[in-house]
């Protein structure tokens, strides 16, 4: 029972990460009707920044504002120089794209800092903290979530209620309309990549530490539950993110601490095959009307 | 007043290689009603959209208020004055009620003329007061159009482009968005040039019948000219 | 000699001989043809290049069948896989445990090799036919996802299940040597050089056959457009679990012929990294066109060389080549491909035809 209690609390404080990343997602996808398969490695780019100006400065915070911002100016980069050349026309070239940016990114970070995985900081201790005589939760744990809780309450405020998240969904909704509306739909969708992306580089700061530690390909299995848990809940819906994040952490928390980590691809793997075959359109998925 | 608000002279466009306005030539002066009418696939919706500025001419110049509107990013026409409903009239079905207007007057800096313009909007039409809150997606046709032109009205336009504005609604939903515009050009001084299949509708309100035919204007004149001059009626519009 | 036979059955000959090359030849015929004259290529080429040349040449062929595989399912399909360097994995380990349990039983015959190729083919399919039987229900970024997850989770299987696959260790593939009969000094690359054209010639007339005809047309009517597809009679979900297998099929022989080519597999060499790397060569070599699956296949192993030679004319520290050997092909082969999206969806094949298009529309005009 301790147990189960135990890695109840570590399978929800990773799904937080997951749902931001999948959050993360969740806002491109509707922003631009794409998945950004380049987002793992973006946010670990991100996290480098953080790195070497933690390196620097000797201060952990200072690198975590530095992530941040790394992250919102790559997504504002990204869609500016890359995303908006490509012809959308075919939805397998914004993919493609990514793909190419994944390998970019990944061998660039290569180049700069090795292939070597390095160490991440943690701001607060990583030991569970007892409650009545049971290890629960981490101080960590708990910044994972208040840090995760206070990005999830900020996306909800701007996107609705202030006029920019309104212009930001009018935007993706009827790209068409809102320029004749007055609305700078490209700056918007631009708006959207940055946003997307810093919450990106936060995941990353807060999921790296607690694995292997810093390395180009660090979120290259985050990206894939992170993933599977946008899809869960349906790439439509950031709500359903958050659920789908929290499941899919929990359930990955059971399988490794039941039956063993190395299992953890193999059910990652499985759930998204499930999901896929059982609810394409995910848990939260609204009624689509035929394509035809 | 006096003056035409909008001219456009040896206008042409099309989609990619194909041509679809030729040597379009309209005026429309300030205060009026335009209808722009004529069978389908006549170039009228290109038209309108080649006007303001979302098909970008390959040809011409359109004078608005005495100013070339060429060139102008369709982002910034609403600042200039033009407001375009598009066909389908273009209410954002997953936005409210309250967010569709309130997305007509964002891009204004005065907050308090934005507030009244917006109340009055209200006002105007009773029913969106009602369902403010209701998606844009679960109104009814009539109140859609309601919806759209208010959200035009929100941004306080002096030149109103409506395209199609009677598609697919009720005889009477029609007669009443008509006398809505005559009102307000009468009583604001707002320019209108719409766009309609419904032509007998169209002509009871409106000051000048602009008739097209395979991409260009084969006629303008004054709309009580084309109502009551049968022979006139029979040799381009067939009834 | 037994090595020409394995390269151009007298069957294929036979059709060249009898025949010269023309419009109106059956498509079967003028694709064997063509391979007869490529196969004829390759073996004179085998013997003016070097064994590192042929080495190379011989992992361009076992390139080769993933990429056109790839290009069938991506081009003509328009199905999205970032799982064909697991699939190659699966053909891979396949072999090698085929060849070990034959090795254990004391059976070395060189003709094993084939029935080995054939198993770990088998074995791809079935497994590509789960994956596809899935991927038929998905569109664009589902699918890219669920197979950017089998790319991810496959190679760390062989960590999971070590006991069996051996971990990052991997496991050594038992190759029979060149048959006697060509003589004791003959080089081990020729011979795996013939090996990986001949089966790699097989697959690529089979492919090309299969574009030409029925399936291929139904492959692009589901690719341009489903619903309509759909309409005109065209099963969808199942063309494209086929489209799926036969694809899964011709990367698992690509994997075995890498693993007989390297005489032996570890997880390494199928990560992510692979599958990124043959989705790129085919969008670079023009996706659509098996022609362009094979300039993708010499872009694979060209462009490792290439960077390889590039960073030796500098003098660097030890650490730092090794950092640029590893990483500047990736860094090349993704701006590459972000810039030819971008600038020229067609590819390097589009690029030709285009080319060549253009000069025989001048060429006319410029002599009247």
């Amino acid at each position: 029972m301790d147990r189960f209690l135990f890695l109840t609390f570590d399978g929800l404080s990773r799904g937080a990460v997951y749902a931001a990343f999948a959050l993360a997602l969740v806002l491109i996808w509707r922003a631009g009707r794409i998945v950004n398969f380049a987002q793992g490695a973006m946010a670990v780019a991100a996290a480098y920044v953080a790195y070497s100006v933690t390196a620097v400065t000797g201060s952990y915070w200072l690198g975590f504002g530095a992530a941040l911002l790394a992250g919102l100016l790559l997504g504002a980069i990204v869609d500016v120089a890359v995303m908006r050349l490509v012809d959308h026309r075919s939805p397998l070239n914004p993919v493609i794209v990514a793909l190419g940016l994944v390998l970019l990114i990944q061998a660039v970070l290569g180049m700069v800092y090795g292939n070597e995985y390095l160490p991440a900081r943690t701001p607060f201790s990583r030991s569970a903290l007892a409650v009545g005589g049971t290890p629960v939760l981490s101080p960590y744990d708990l910044f994972v979530f208040a840090t995760v809780g206070v990005v999830g309450a900020a996306l909800v405020w701007i996107f609705t209620r202030t006029a920019i998240g309104l212009r930001m969904r009018a935007a993706a909704f009827a790209p068409e309309v809102s320029r004749l509306l007055g609305v700078n739909v490209g700056g918007m969708l631009t708006l959207g990549w940055a946003l997307a992306s810093g919450v990106g580089a936060l995941a990353a700061m807060l999921i790296i530490p607690t694995e292997l530690g810093l390395h180009p390909h660090a979120m290259d299995l985050v990206f894939v539950s992170a993933f599977t848990a946008a899809v869960l809940g349906g790439l439509d819906s950031p709500p359903g993110a958050v659920v789908g994040g929290l499941g899919v952490g929990l359930l990955l928390s059971y399988v490794s601490g039941y039956a063993g980590g190395d299992l953890i691809p193999l059910a990652v793997l499985a759930l998204l095959l499930t999901v896929l075959l059982l609810r394409p359109g995910g848990l939260f998925a609204p009624v689509t009307a035929r394509r035809v | 007043m006096g003056g035409d608000l909008l001219t456009a002279e040896a206008l042409a466009a099309g989609y990619g290689p194909v041509p679809v306005l030729h040597n379009v030539d309209l005026r429309v002066p300030t205060g009026t009603i335009a209808a722009v009418i004529g069978a389908n696939g006549a170039g009228k919706t290109t038209l309108l959209r080649a006007l303001s500025g979302m098909l970008r001419p390959t040809a011409g110049r359109i004078v608005f208020d005495g100013r070339d509107l060429r060139g102008t990013p369709v982002e910034q026409l609403v600042r200039r004055g033009v407001a375009h409903v598009p066909e389908g009239r273009g209410v954002i079905g997953e936005l409210t009620v309250a967010e569709n207007l309130r997305l007509g007057a964002l891009w204004r800096r005065d907050r308090a003329a934005a507030a009244s313009a917006l109340d009055e909007v209200y006002q105007l039409f009773e029913p969106l007061a009602r369902r403010r809150r209701h998606l844009g997606h679960q109104l009814s046709g009539g109140e859609r159009q309601m919806l759209a032109l208010g959200r035009a009205l929100v941004g306080r336009p002096r030149l109103l482009l409506l395209d199609e504005p009677s598609l697919g609604l009720a005889p009477r939903v029609v007669a009443q968005t008509m006398a809505l515009l005559r009102q307000l050009c009468d009583d604001t001084g707002l320019t209108v040039l719409l766009v309609e299949q419904n032509v007998r509708s169209a002509l009871a309100v409106a000051d000048q019948g602009i008739v097209m035919s395979l991409g260009r204007v084969v006629l303008a004149a004054p709309a009580a000219r084309l109502r009551d001059d049968a022979e006139l009626r029979h040799a381009y519009l067939g009834f | 000699m037994s090595a020409t036979r394995a390269s151009a059955p007298p069957t294929r000959r036979a059709a060249v001989d009898s025949t010269g090359p023309g419009r109106s030849l059956p498509t079967l015929v003028r694709h064997l043809a063509v391979a007869a004259g490529v196969a004829l290529l390759v073996l004179m080429a085998s013997y003016q290049l070097d064994s590192f040349r042929n080495f190379q040449l011989a992992t361009v062929a076992a390139y080769l069948c993933a990429t056109a595989g790839l290009t069938v399912l991506t081009g003509l399909c328009g199905q999205l896989s970032l799982g064909h360097g697991a699939l190659m994995a699966t053909g891979a380990y396949t072999l090698a445990l085929v060849q070990n349990a034959f090795a254990e039983r004391g059976l070395t015959a060189g003709g094993l090799l084939v029935v080995s190729l054939v198993v770990a083919v088998l074995a791809t399919v079935v497994v590509g036919a789960v994956v596809g039987v899935a991927a038929a229900r998905l569109r664009g970024p589902y699918l890219a996802g669920l197979t950017l997850a089998v790319a991810v989770v496959v190679p760390a299987l062989t960590v999971t299940f070590d006991g069996v696959f051996n971990g990052e260790q991997g496991l050594a593939v038992p190759v029979a040597p060149a048959p006697a009969g060509l003589g004791s000094y003959f080089p081990h690359e020729r011979w795996q050089l013939w090996v990986a054209t001949a089966a790699t010639l097989l697959c690529l007339v089979l492919l090309a056959n299969l574009v030409r005809s029925r399936y291929g047309r139904c492959f692009r009517a589901v690719r341009d457009d489903e619903v309509a597809a759909g309409l005109a009679g065209i099963h969808v979900a199942r063309t494209q679990v086929i489209a799926f297998v036969i694809s899964a099929g011709s990367a698992g022989l690509g994997g075995a012929l890498l693993a007989v080519l390297a005489q032996s597999v570890s997880p390494g060499a199928f990560g992510l990294t692979l599958s990124l790397f043959l989705l790129m060569a085919v969008v670079i070599g023009g996706l659509g066109r098996l022609a362009g699956a094979v300039w993708g296949a010499f872009l694979l192993v060209a462009l490792p060389d290439l960077t390889h030679s590039l960073t030796n004319l500098f003098t660097l520290s030890p650490a730092t080549a090794q950092r640029l050997e590893g990483n500047l092909p990736l860094a090349i082969f993704g701006s590459t491909l972000i810039a030819v999206m971008i600038v020229a969806p067609g590819g390097v094949q589009g690029l030709l035809s285009r080319l060549t298009r253009a000069l025989r529309a001048r060429w006319p005009a410029g002599r009247s």
